[in-house]
């Protein structure tokens, strides 16, 4: 097999003893820091918990028991910093785990940092971190995407064989495309958001980077689940994703959406992800044509919908109860202001500004409930195309990754991005990048499935037999030794 | 509809936000920008459907939030006031109100 598991194969060497997790653990740690230089993927890296954890893990029976894992900075791990990449949180330590982070914790999984990411999780590029742009492993003068991108980079060069991120808009499954691995946002309510620093509550989902589908699969059914604490988790059960992978794909139908593949698409990526709707036709699948005409409105729905939760739940960062305040303002509305001025970066101010504006007396019913009235039909358009296929076969991102700086002060251009990402999650639907192939320049493509609520096993599966059938074997020039 | 200097004072003083004369006039431009990018949505028909409120799926919307109503551990007043910028004699303190 040329795509092994890499959790499998990990866990076989250390039944056999010919390695460690002590050791593996090591090799991670060692990983991350040195290219850390080069990459700015890790904003803490936990040296020490992390080998005292690796030699107590050695005998625990979970089923990530000594894997290596990376988390996004704006989860909540006991003992490391959440920063959320901004500077009005810092070097804040949450004193509680994320469900997420317990339920790895409780199969053995080491944490070995926390990764850089946008700033509250907005952005597209990585470059709206306060801790500076994450380099993309496969160029380092090229953005990594966003806004998980450090967590995407960390699993593409090798340092971690999985990752956690949160995807509102495409933030796990762009940064996966344009670092070539894998990247799940599961349905809206399969993974419990406590510990999450809440961005857009409608359309958060913590999701899974692995450069395989089963290694995805393996981590998904360890977090996803019911949580008292996060009232959105849904009471669904949790199948055992990884041992549904094989089964055939024959048979499936896959949707083909024509109009997502004319204007703005590169050139290069169209034939790759039409390439890959061949390769999915010779392992039997029908494709068949779909339809979401009001696809083309995501972005307009999203930046309304997403903004305007975005100014409320950031509201709570006011200098009160955690991270930095501002000094010299003897007075509390002043404070505030100040502490909010000096603490957030510009993308966020600018969000929390549009967020306020399109919630405003008098624009209400013109932004907020018109968008939610679209989102109504883009969630219609979905149920009739699930009516005729398995799933919807898309590109990720409308391009390879792109230069650091060369979209940064064009905030539209940035958010043009998410195009085929944000559907997803203004519908409440799973999606997930598999790498295709590299461009003419060596950069990563991949193409998108989508599927109904609760489909993981379906999206699991067809990007497994993916990868059987056509093994993306190629590393980037920044890879771990 | 083009969103003024006004505007955005306003805007920014709603959301507790300073901003400078610099910000002003580089916000002011792209928050336009993008106000108009949204507004293509006014050619979407959408009389007769209702606004999709929250996220759930049916799934999510059948399962019952509430979990019974006992007693469990906390924080703590010492834990939950652990990282805060300013605390004294178990509260949060804050720059005079008035």
């Amino acid at each position: 097999m040329n795509n092994p598991s890499q959790i499998e194969s990990l866990k076989i060497r250390i039944a056999a003893g010919t390695d460690s997790a002590r050791a593996v653990v090591e090799r991670s740690v060692n990983a991350a820091e040195q290219l850390n230089e080069t990459l700015n993927a890790f904003l803490d890296i936990g040296r020490n918990a992390s080998l005292a954890r690796a030699n107590s893990v050695g005998t625990h029976g979970g089923l990530l028991a000594g894997v290596p894992i990376a988390i996004k900075d704006n989860i909540c791990v006991r003992g490391m910093q959440t920063s959320c990449g901004s500077n009005i949180l810092g070097n804040y330590q949450p004193p509680y785990n994320a469900t997420v982070v317990e339920r790895l914790l409780n199969e053995g999984a080491v944490i070995i940092g926390k990764t850089n990411c946008d700033e509250f999780a907005m952005g597209s590029s990585n470059e709206n971190s306060a801790f500076g742009a994450v380099k993309n492993p496969w160029d380092i003068h090229r953005v990594p995407g966003g806004s998980s991108g450090g967590s995407a980079a960390a699993v593409a060069a090798g340092i971690v064989p999985v990752a956690l991120g949160s995807d509102t808009g495409g933030s796990v499954r762009q940064p996966a495309s344009l670092c070539g691995v894998v990247g799940l946002k599961p349905t809206y309510g399969r993974n419990s958001r406590y510990g999450l620093v809440a961005f857009a509550s409608s359309l958060d989902q913590v999701g899974i980077f692995g450069t395989t589908a089963a290694d995805v699969a393996t981590v998904l059914r360890v977090i996803a689940g019911r949580d008292e604490h996060d009232s959105t988790t849904a009471d669904v059960p949790v199948p055992d994703y990884a041992n549904e992978i094989r089964a055939p794909i024959a048979g499936a139908r896959l949707g083909f959406p024509r109009a997502l593949y004319g204007e703005g698409l590169d050139d290069e990526v169209r034939e790759s992800v039409q390439n890959v709707v061949e390769v999915y036709r010779q392992l039997g699948a029908e494709i068949v044509e779909v339809d979401l005409p009001h696809a083309q409105y995501a972005i307009a729905v999203y930046y309304i919908i997403a903004t305007a939760e975005a100014s409320s739940n950031l509201a709570r960062f006011d200098g009160v109860r955690y991270g930095f305040r501002a000094e010299e303002a003897p007075e509390l509305r002043q404070m505030y202001r100040k502490t909010r001025d000096e603490g957030f970066g510009p993308e966020v101010k600018r969000r929390i500004m549009l967020g306020t504006y399109v919630l405003s007396a008098g624009y209400y019913d013109a932004y907020y409930r018109k968008a939610q009235q679209v989102r109504t039909l883009i969630k219609n358009d979905f149920r009739n195309a699930f009516a005729e296929c398995d799933a919807i076969i898309t590109p990720t991102a409308p391009t390879t990754a792109f230069a650091i700086g060369e979209k940064v002060d064009d905030p539209l251009a940035m958010y043009l991005n998410d195009i085929y990402t944000v559907t997803a999650n203004l519908a409440g639907v799973p999606g997930i990048n598999v790498p295709c192939g590299l461009s003419s320049e060596r950069l990563p493509i991949g193409f998108q499935l989508l599927g109904p609520y609760w489909s993981e096993p379906v999206l699991l599966r067809l990007s497994h037999a993916y990868q059987e059938a056509r093994p993306f074997t190629e590393r980037p020039p920044v890879f771990a030794q | 509809m083009p969103i003024s200097v006004a505007d955005i004072r306003k805007i920014a003083e709603l959301a507790h936000i300073e901003i400078t004369e610099d910000e002003l006039n580089v916000f002011g431009p792209q928050m336009s920008e993008i106000v108009q990018y949204v507004e293509q949505l006014n050619a979407v028909d959408t009389s007769n459907i209702e606004p999709a409120l929250g996220g759930l799926t049916p799934e999510g919307e059948r399962t019952d939030p509430a979990r019974g109503d006992e007693i469990r551990p906390s924080l703590g007043q010492k834990v939950a006031l652990s990282e805060a910028p300013d605390a004294a004699s178990g509260h949060f303190r804050v720059p005079k109100v008035l």
